[in-house]
Order: structure tokens, then C-alpha cells, then sequence
């Protein structure tokens, strides 16, 4: 089971980096996966991110400060 | 440089299209064809260097050094230094901020590169470089550090620590040094290209909209407004006109780009450069969404005190421009 945290508080690039998050994982067909938003900044603090947005996987940071391209993340969370 | 871009601008309105010169709409087409290629270009060619600074010089990397060296004031200098060459999309003022806080970075230090990355970005040089020319974006890239420096400094001796928000002292009072040295990113340029040029395109893209609206309306300003028409109403002998403009523009929330056009447009009609300047600052480096955001880790009375020492100092540069020009 994957668990992929998207950490924003809700701008337009957290949005976008968002409709990436679910495209590349209905591309990949990856059903064992949960998505979680968080948008409480002191939640997000917990990660020690300095730029927002973020994607954490398993609780690791794997992108920050930038909406990743399709063919990046698909790499990332295969 | 740009004489090209006038040349085609020339040719498609007063050749192709066959407009005569001379006329309202055909000065307005004129001025709005050559003025956006030229910012395009400009804004790509400053996007994408400091796209490269940014890769090999993340934000981390400048907490770890402000953090783990002791600069003896010097550090104002270099938190307003880096905000200029950091991007900044306001809703990462939190994140930022709590970062600064915890890697023990002192308050005043950590407002100076809160007030000059938003003032002093890389969509704001390449508009300045298009718009205004290469001398006076200079002194506006100085003018940003100058009073994101100064501010820092005032901030920092009214010992604001107590108006922050109770988590955000817990913070505080956990704050470490940062020990580590940054760990050096082996990546070579070829790998770091493709995300760079990723996110030229997407600042460009995000941005694009607004300036093509700004110069837009900035090119039927500039064939329909005569010359000189505001000098009657804010001429540099009137001393309200910089308070006044400042003000007008923190409740406005714009990015520089949309902004930018228009305010060229004004100065070529008669709002003196430093009045103009004070109002983009104004709508660049504060606005009411930050301070819903800040209000996370900051109470109403520090983010007032905040924003009164920003809005003095914009006001201060607005006059000194003025003085200058």
C-alpha cells in the first residue's frame, strides 16, 4: 500500500500538482495507492519543506518548491 | 537590440495591414506588437538564467548558509540578496518563514528576504529590462534590497518575537543551528535542463495572460491618452502623491506582470518614475492574501507593524526616486 501525500495549502500550483498526482497514477493503473491532501500548515511543517507544493511517498520527500512534469512523477512513484 | 522587433512590428502593422501611420489604432497595434515581443523575449532570457541559479542554489542551501555562519549584520544583506534571486510564489511565505525560524535564523533577517523576494523577482527584472531599460531596473533591483534590508533591520529592534503565534514559538524555542553542511547535488546540467526548461514554461505561462491584458491596455492608453496629461494631477511637487499611491496599492493583488505595462504607460504620460515605482511596490510586496497567510504564524499586531515598516519604507524609495529622476 502507497501512500502519496500532496503538501499545499491550496494555491493554483498545489492544484495542478495535484491533477498530476491522479493522472500519473491512472496512467500507471496503480490501484494500491491513497492520496491525502494536506493543507494545514502544520502538518506540512512536519516535513521540514521550505517551498510549496510537495509530494511525499511513504513519507518521503520526492519533490518540492515545483509542479512535476507527468513523465517525471510516473517515474517517481512507479 | 530590439530594433528587429521594430522593424517587424512596423511591417506588419503599416506594410501587412496596410494601416496608416500616424493613426490612433494603428500607434496602439504598433506599440503592442513590438512592446510584447520584446518583454517575451526579455523575461524568457532572465526566467531561464535565474532558473539555472536556482538549481545549483536552492532555498535550503540558503537557510544552512545563513544559518551556520555568523556575519555580523551582513546577513541582512545577504537574506535580501538571496530574495532576489529566489522565486517566490506567495503561498510559500509560510513554509518559508517557519523554515527560517527553525534553522534559528534571527526575526529581522528573515523579513528581509520575505520583503525583497516578492519585490525583486525574475518577472519584475525582465518587465523592468523591457519596459523601463537597463539603468533604471538597476537601481530598482538596489532600491529592493536596500529596503528589504532596512526594514529587516527596524523589524529586528522592535524584538517582535512575543507577537507570534503560539505554535510558531514552540518553533522558536526548538530552533537549531543548522550543523550540516548542504550536501552537495552531483547533477550534472544535462540532467538539471529538462526541469529547468519545465519551469521556464511554466512561470512564462503562468504569466503570460496577464502581461499580454497589461500591455494590451497599456498600448490603448498610449495611443489615446495625450502626452503629458497626468502631470497636471501628480506632478513631483505634489508630496501627497507617493503616500497616496503606496496605499492605493496594498489592498490590490496583482503579480508584477499584469501591473507592470500599465505602470510604463503612466510614466510616459507624466506620473513621475518614483511615484509609479511606489505604487508597483506597493501592489508586488504587499497585499492582503499574504496577510491572511501570515496570520497563521503572526498576530494582526506583528503583521500591522510588518506592513506599516514596509509601507514606510516603499514610501521613503518612492521620493527617492523621484529625487533621483
Amino acid at each position: 500500500m502507497k501512500n502519496i501525500k500532496i503538501l499545499g495549502t491550496g494555491c493554483a500550483k498545489c492544484k495542478q500538482t495535484t491533477a498530476v498526482v491522479e493522472r500519473a497514477i491512472a496512467e500507471l493503473g496503480l490501484t494500491d495507492v491513497t492520496i491525502e491532501k494536506v493543507e494545514d500548515i502544520q502538518k506540512i511543517m512536519e516535513f521540514d519543506i521550505m517551498t510549496t507544493p510537495a509530494i511525499v511517498v511513504d513519507n518521503e520527500v520526492i519533490i518540492k518548491g515545483r509542479v512535476p512534469s507527468l513523465n517525471e512523477l510516473k517515474e517517481l512513484i512507479q | 537590440m530590439f530594433d528587429w522587433i521594430q522593424r517587424f512590428a512596423d511591417w506588419l502593422v503599416y506594410g501587412l495591414l496596410d494601416l496608416e501611420k500616424g493613426q490612433h489604432l494603428a500607434e496602439a497595434l504598433n506599440f503592442f506588437i513590438y512592446d510584447s515581443f520584446k518583454i517575451l523575449l526579455l523575461l524568457f532570457i532572465v526566467i531561464f538564467f535565474m532558473s539555472i541559479v536556482n538549481s545549483y542554489f536552492p532555498i535550503e542551501k540558503v537557510r544552512n548558509f545563513l544559518s551556520r555562519n555568523k556575519l555580523y549584520g551582513a546577513e541582512y544583506f545577504m537574506a535580501a540578496a538571496f530574495g532576489v534571486i529566489t522565486p517566490f510564489c506567495s503561498c510559500s511565505s509560510v513554509p518559508l518563514f517557519i523554515g527560517f525560524v527553525r534553522g534559528g535564523i534571527p526575526l529581522g533577517v528573515t523579513f528581509s528576504f520575505l520583503i525583497t523576494s516578492p519585490l525583486v523577482n525574475e518577472v519584475a527584472i525582465g518587465l523592468f529590462v523591457g519596459l523601463f531599460g537597463l539603468r533604471v531596473t538597476v537601481i530598482y533591483v538596489i532600491s529592493g534590497v536596500l529596503l528589504g534590508m532596512t526594514a529587516g533591520i527596524i523589524l529586528s529592534k522592535f524584538k517582535l518575537e512575543h507577537l507570534l503565534t503560539p505554535w510558531v514559538k514552540e518553533v522558536l524555542a526548538n530552533a537549531q543551528k543548522e550543523s550540516e553542511v548542504f550536501k552537495a547535488e552531483h547533477t550534472p546540467f544535462k540532467e538539471r535542463l529538462p526541469i529547468i526548461w519545465a519551469e521556464v514554461i511554466n512561470i512564462l505561462k503562468g504569466v503570460l495572460p496577464y502581461i499580454i491584458v497589461g500591455i494590451g491596455i497599456g498600448g490603448l492608453m498610449h495611443g489615446y491618452i495625450p502626452n503629458g496629461f497626468f502631470e497636471q494631477y501628480m506632478n513631483k511637487e505634489n508630496p501627497f502623491a507617493v503616500p497616496i499611491a503606496t496605499i492605493l496599492a496594498i489592498p490590490m493583488y496583482s503579480n508584477a506582470s499584469g501591473i507592470l505595462p500599465i505602470v510604463q504607460v503612466l510614466v510616459s504620460k507624466g506620473i513621475p518614475l518614483g511615484t509609479a515605482i511606489a505604487f508597483m511596490m506597493g501592489v508586488v510586496g504587499l497585499s492582503i492574501p499574504e496577510a491572511m497567510l501570515l496570520k497563521k504564524v503572526m498576530t494582526l499586531k506583528l503583521i500591522g507593524i510588518f506592513f506599516g515598516v514596509v509601507t514606510l519604507c516603499i514610501i521613503i524609495s518612492g521620493y527617492l526616486f523621484n529625487m533621483i529622476f
